[in-house]
């Protein structure tokens, strides 16, 4: 009977594990504020152009150890203020005829995704003349962007015997280098993505041991009662 | 299965507790009680301070910086701070010097009123600089924006040098926003905390820059 | 008349409950509800579930009041609304997460409550009317559910919608009307969403309480069922009348009740801190995508609540072209679960003196439950092909079909096989 009981109660957890395949695992660390901080630079630098992050206000940098200074210095450009989302310039009008679809938002793009997902997706663009902006990508085939980081990457092309990615030309980085910017960038993504994170690990810590003591005194005061059952 | 057996007495499944035991529940129900009462207050710390203003309207209740070097002595400007119009007046030194001269028919002339301004405005212009004058545009009687009538006389009669008139109950403030007795609004228009960058750049939502 | 009787009425408290008594029937109340409201010793943990579910109930009302006053029920604007919750509301991620995670939470709770009722025969006279209000509460908590899924506007929101409005399309003629008319638009728009969020916070809510007060009225009327499925008012004490096998409500199963509470709520925060996700099952990845009309997800399975039903949908084959068969399976599937009290010829309630038979069927019957919820958040080709042997056809399918006949069966050959079935003795008194 008791089987039973937990076969249902973590019959969600028991199911499957619907990860794709994917390969990688993106090197996420929460607590790394220094990596957080490079990939919240990369982002505003390059991503900021095209896509926007419009749940995300910039003062909320605060909690990878930012301060408010240091955010205006850094990473505000066209007179924004540090209360503000991280919206775009670009007309997603604009973005639509040029690219074929508005570029997403990724403000929750991590959630949506999965960050080992966008860890491999910003590694995995290679040369592709078939398609319109002469990129693919290995885990989103015919994809409408282009590899916007391959000055630092350099071109890879999809070799299709082995299946694997092969460096062509090599970028401003070393393979080694790309993937840790990437990383940072995955990492500072994951963040965005529920920057409250932390806290609410941190809140469930407290909360836990409360209810442990809780649970004591309300064991406590049941057996007390149930003394008078006979 | 259970340890508890069939019962064929006739007895009732319950017995009153001694008076022992009744010591102990009371103490076991208070600290219980107490605990709960803890964790209840937490709870209800998200439920409650959800209802304060969010990131957003703080975001939109920055404060705000504006450029004053365009405004004409005599004359004067609306900023927003918060969704409420400040004014920025810029008086000439001739209506600086009248300001003083009129204190007589005010309720507060020398600022006494300590939730009106900050401290550092309790002054007969009611400013940091002593042309420049910066109030809230909203009445202190229920919260109409007041007319400006800058110009002495004109239709608020000979005895005007100036100031603002609210059209909904008829208080009367001069250039520095302090109220005229006989108004039915209670107290000086609100100086909201400010500070100047540079010269020209006023900074209006807080007093001094934040470290 | 009145006037008599309002002067005779009997008030034994004094003072503010002596004030509050002459007008109010609030002492008898407590009496009759709490401290003289006679309950069988012998209450086991799946006993819990019941009070557990009422908790539930608590938290989703008071976390959904708070999100009301953010949320904005607009197709433009409820996706932002609620990642305005999550990050810029003081507290609106725990209260959020309360509430996605109590939703699920609050059927893990029913589904064990509700197979508690039929392993003790809980539904059998004299409690077929609480069995009856409690499957109303089940169809309405998955209203709730289904409504509530809308209105964070994400791809899974959008298109569960979509499905489960287009059921009613395949209902004979009137269908594509009937589902036209729920939607209020050609297909799910803003204002489906904004009908949605009129029965989910308001319309069903209302409902939920009054069938929440009916169940408990009707079972403080007749007793609680108990793990021995013996009648406790049938041996009572004879000079006060009490159930000899009775013990108060309150203290004695408030103190306990407390305990699973305790439990109950160190499960929640856990998921609530640590997995607000669970693993895609509570909240699904996709829904982190805004609704977009013209692009589906490569994989749309409904809630995990949901899917023992929609794995019947899917396992039943259309007949001459209609999809309709199916979505009254689902339908049935459902809504059968009301006619237990009938079904059931067994002269006992409770599983520990029904025989075999019976035994093995209720096995049969949550093995299948299980295999189909499973099946129903997986693409029916998960298990991949059959040979040629079987045309090719997907074995999921294959294995949900029979399941589906195993649920069915379950229900439709009850009244043969619990008269046939072999009971055991059922003892006077309670046993433990």
């Amino acid at each position: 009977m008791k089987k039973l009981i937990l076969s249902l109660v973590f019959l969600p957890l028991i199911a499957y594990a619907n990860e794709a395949a994917i390969g990688v695992t993106a090197p996420i660390d929460a607590t790394d504020y220094a990596s957080l901080q490079r990939g919240a630079r990369a982002f505003v630098n390059n991503c900021l152009n095209c896509h926007s992050a419009n749940y995300m206000r910039y003062n909320r940098l605060k909690d990878i150890g930012l301060t408010e200074q240091q955010i205006k210095d850094n990473l505000l450009f066209a007179g924004e203020k540090v209360g503000d989302t991280m919206t775009v310039a670009m007309n997603p009008q604009d973005a639509k005829k040029w690219f074929g679809v508005a570029p997403p938002d990724l403000s929750v793009e991590v959630r949506a995704r999965g960050a080992d997902w966008v860890y491999a997706y910003m590694r995995g663009f290679y040369r592709d003349e078939t398609t319109p902006t002469g990129w693919n990508n290995r885990v989103y085939d015919k994809v409408a962007m282009p590899h916007v980081l391959y000055e630092l990457q350099g071109e890879q092309i999809l070799n299709h015997e082995t299946h694997q990615l092969e460096l062509v030309k090599p970028g401003k980085l070393s393979p080694s280098e790309y993937n840790a910017f990437v990383g940072d960038l995955t990492n500072y993504m994951a963040f965005m993505a529920e920057p409250a994170k932390q806290q609410r690990k941190n809140i469930g810590l407290w909360a836990l041991l409360f209810l442990g003591i809780l649970l004591v005194l309300a064991i406590k005061l049941k057996k007390e009662y149930w003394k008078d059952i006979n | 299965m259970s340890d508890i057996k069939t019962d064929k007495s006739n007895a009732l499944s319950f017995s009153a507790p001694t008076q022992i035991d009744q010591e102990k529940r009371n103490f076991l129900i208070a600290a219980t009680v107490c605990t709960g009462a803890i964790g209840a207050a937490a709870v209800a710390v998200p439920f409650v301070g959800s209802m304060l203003p969010s990131e957003r309207a703080k975001a939109a209740g920055a404060p705000v910086e504006v450029d004053i070097s365009k405004i004409q002595p005599g004359g004067m400007l609306t900023a927003e701070w918060r969704g409420q119009p400040v004014w920025i007046i810029n008086r000439t030194d001739a209506q600086t010097a009248e300001l003083s001269k009129h204190n007589d028919q005010l309720s507060d002339p020398m600022c006494e009123v300590t939730s009106q301004q900050p401290a550092y405005c309790k002054n007969t212009g009611r400013g940091i600089k002593p042309n420049i004058g910066v109030v809230v545009g909203i009445c202190t009687h229920l919260g109409c924006s007041p007319t400006a009538k800058l110009e002495a006389g004109g239709d608020m009669g000979d005895q005007w040098a100036g100031g603002f008139f609210c059209p909904c109950h008829g208080s009367k403030f001069d250039l520095a926003g302090r109220v005229f007795k006989g108004s039915p609004a209670p107290t000086n228009l609100v100086v909201p905390p400010h500070q100047y960058l540079t010269d020209t750049t006023l900074l209006i939502g807080v007093d001094t820059v934040e470290a | 008349m009145a006037q008599d009787k309002t002067t005779a009425k009997k008030v034994e408290a004094t003072g503010l409950m002596g004030w509050i008594d002459a007008r109010f029937p609030l002492t008898s109340n407590i009496k009759n509800h709490l401290t003289e409201y006679y309950a069988p010793k012998n209450f086991n943990f799946w006993y819990f579930f019941g009070s557990l579910a009422m908790l539930i109930l608590v938290l989703q009302i008071a976390t959904g009041i708070f999100l009301t006053m953010h949320y904005k029920p607009d197709a433009e604007l409820a996706f932002a609304s609620v990642e305005y919750i999550m990050r810029d509301v003081f507290g609106g991620n725990i209260i959020r997460y309360m509430h996605s995670t109590g939703a699920s939470m609050f059927f893990v709770v029913v589904y064990l409550h509700m197979f508690r009722g039929v392993i003790y025969g809980s539904y059998k006279n004299p409690r077929e009317l609480i069995w009856l209000f409690g499957v109303a509460i089940f169809l309405c908590l998955m209203g709730e559910a289904f409504f509530g899924y809308l209105l964070p506007w994400g791809q899974m929101s959008y298109w569960g919608a979509q499905v489960i409005v287009n059921l009613f399309a395949t209902i004979p003629l009137i269908g594509p009307d009937i589902s036209e008319w729920l939607r209020g638009d050609y297909l799910v728009s803003d204002a489906t969403l904004n009908r949605f969020f009129a029965f989910h916070v308001i319309a069903l809510p209302l409902v939920l309480l009054g069938l929440v007060a009916a169940h408990i009225i009707a079972l403080h009327e007749v007793g609680s069922n108990n793990p021995d499925g013996v009648e406790i008012k049938q041996n009572k004490d004879k000079k006060t009348g009490i159930p000899l096998d009775g013990i108060p409500f309150h203290p004695y199963y408030t103190v306990k009740d407390l305990v699973g509470v305790v439990v109950f709520l160190i499960v929640f925060v856990v998921i609530i801190c640590f997995a607000p996700e669970m693993g895609g099952y509570f909240l699904e990845a996709n829904n982190f995508i805004p609704a977009d009309s013209l692009k589906t997800p490569a994989h749309i399975a409904p809630v995990w609540y949901f899917t023992p039903y929609y794995s019947i949908l899917r396992a039943v084959p259309p007949v001459m072209n209609s999809q309709f068969p199916g979505v009254a399976a689902m339908g049935l599937s459902v809504m059968i679960f009301a006619l237990l009290p009938w079904l059931d010829k067994s002269p006992v309630k409770s599983i520990r003196y029904r025989g075999r038979l019976y035994k093995r069927w209720l096995a049969a019957f949550v093995v299948s439950f299980l295999v189909l919820g499973y099946l129903g958040t997986v693409p029916s080709n998960v298990w991949g092909h059959f040979g040629a042997w079987m045309g090719g056809a997907d074995r999921a399918t294959v294995i949900a079909r029979i399941f589906t006949v195993v649920y069915f069966a379950f229900f439709i050959l009850m009244p043969w096989y619990t008269a046939k079935d072999k009971t055991l003795p059922v003892p006077d008194r309670v046993v433990g």
